[in-house]
């Protein structure tokens, strides 16, 4: 596993991609530091481009890389390796390739800036690991839709489409859904709905580490009470945990099955 | 040896190999012979456990193969179309699958014979057909493993390569391998062959020596007496 897991790593260490990823995250937190001027303010304009880009970025590059490095897939399932070796060990190599160009490229400026003696390192640490936790859930995701498609363009469309829902479409549904079942008390179902995305469970977990929950009025309330507490923290990220979890599981069902 | 029992594979709804019956005994060259689309390579990739079968067993020295990895270890494979990851150079991907495999190899002496090393810093993407099957047959013969599976190794070769290649083949027989080959060149497999197995449609319609092939179909040659099995099987 380690020796498949080094050599992903380093094919795409080598490739453009993982160093225009890592520059446009320099870039941001250089310009978003200059801009703002401030880290709190910095780091909330940070989160909702972390909630949506590390999705999009880890299914881009999940789908490409699998299509991409069929041959090498190829080679190593002739050789005396497990299958789900193979696999797994391609999914940990990318995933850890994009999450470090994540870690370094906000790290540096925000290093730069001062972060380690501020008062929100903790927020911000918290902000890199959803960012990390999303590029891991995501990767995982996209490895199943490619997995399941021998079609590249059919592979690339459910890819995007999965990111849209999740990004963008849910919220939709989710606030048509608060709308109309306006008179009954919601509380408890906002709740579980945000714990069935992935992207949600992020922003929340994020905005009330950031303390500004009482904009969320009675809702944010009662998440407060459910996240804000130790407990609804280990629960989240168990949550996440489950989500990288439960699609490795199918990648591995369904590698075992499939034919080269 | 290899026994392969019962086993069958279907692609979709078409079917390619059916109640497929084999059984090849330890060292000698075995020809898999049989024209496009009869089975060849999903054979061949059964046997590696790349293609998954829907029902049959294929055992190997008495082991089945049916989720394990481990036999591979015993069989060096040469695939029919050389796809290797573009952006690694010659010298990377042999490296790689020496450092994955871990065993004894003579990859030095391999790319010499094939007059490999000016290739060796360069990536693969960039080599012509003729050079990445040279490739491709040091990776498969650089090792010593009791088990050789070549499927179209003749693939764009000049004749010079050609003729390295029939004598690695032939020094692995010496070795006592079993060394299992498809190939359309007829020639090839008459000059090579111990044994033709001849598959049609899934199934296989002739097993035994090139000789017997010949007396049985009343052919000077093995173009022909194959012509004419595959004329008697169509009729």
């Amino acid at each position: 596993m380690i020796k498949i897991l080094k050599y992903s790593f380093y094919d795409l260490m080598r490739s453009r991609w993982s160093y225009a990823y890592f520059v446009f995250y320099l870039l941001l937190g250089f310009v978003l530091l200059f801009l703002n001027n401030n880290l709190d303010k910095a780091i909330i304009t940070l989160m909702n481009i972390i909630v949506i880009l590390t999705p999009l970025i880890g299914t881009v590059f999940g789908v490409m890389y699998y299509y991409n490095s069929k041959e090498f897939t190829e080679l190593l399932l002739a050789q005396p390796v497990k299958r789900s070796t193979i696999f797994l060990g391609q999914f940990i190599g990318l995933s850890v390739s994009l999450s470090l160009s994540l870690v370094l490229g906000l790290g540096i400026p925000f290093l730069f800036y001062g972060i380690m003696n501020s008062a929100i390192i903790l927020n911000f640490i918290t902000l890199i690991f959803v960012g990390a936790f999303l590029t891991f859930i995501f990767v995982a995701l996209a490895y199943n839709i490619a997995l399941s498609n021998e079609n590249k363009i059919k592979g690339f469309g459910y890819a995007i489409l999965m990111w849209l829902f999740m990004a963008v479409i849910y919220d939709g549904l989710f606030l048509i859904s608060l709308l109309v079942f306006d008179d009954y008390p919601l509380d408890q179902f906002s709740l579980f709905a945000t714990v069935f995305n992935p992207v949600d469970l992020s922003r929340i977990l994020i905005l009330l580490k950031l303390d500004i929950s009482a904009l969320m009025g009675y809702t944010g309330a009662v998440f407060k009470d459910f996240f804000g507490t130790i407990f609804g923290l280990i629960a989240s990220f168990s949550m996440l945990m489950l989500w990288i979890i439960f699609p490795l599981l199918r990648i591995v069902r369904k590698a075992s099955r499939k034919d080269f | 040896m290899i026994q392969i029992k019962d086993l069958h594979k279907t692609f979709g709804k078409v079917p390619v190999l059916k109640e497929l019956n084999l059984t090849i005994k330890d060292s000698g060259i075995f020809a898999i012979l049989g024209p496009n689309g009869s089975g060849k390579t999903t054979l061949i990739k059964s046997i590696l456990g790349m293609v998954v079968p829907d029902k049959g067993e294929i055992l190997i020295d008495g082991k089945s193969t049916k989720g394990q990895w481990e036999h591979r270890q015993k069989i060096n494979y040469l695939p029919q179309i050389a796809n290797f990851p573009s952006n690694l150079s010659v010298i990377e991907v042999i490296e790689m699958i020496k450092n994955i495999r871990n065993s004894k190899t003579r990859d030095g002496d391999l790319v010499e014979l094939f007059k490999l090393q000016p290739f060796l810093n360069k990536k693969l993407a960039n080599l012509s057909g003729g050079t990445r099957q040279k490739v491709n047959i040091i990776l498969t013969f650089m090792f010593d493993d009791p088990i050789l599976i070549l499927d179209e190794p003749t693939t764009g070769l000049d004749p010079l390569s050609l003729i390295h290649l029939k004598s690695l083949i032939k020094e692995a027989k010496e070795k006592g391998k079993t060394i299992l080959i498809t190939s359309h060149i007829m020639q090839f497999v008459e000059e090579i062959s111990d044994e033709i197995v001849f598959l049609l449609d899934g199934k296989i319609y002739f097993k035994g020596s090139v000789k017997l092939l010949k007396e049985t179909y009343n052919e000077q040659d093995l173009e022909h007496a194959i012509a004419a099995l595959l004329n008697v099987q169509y009729d």
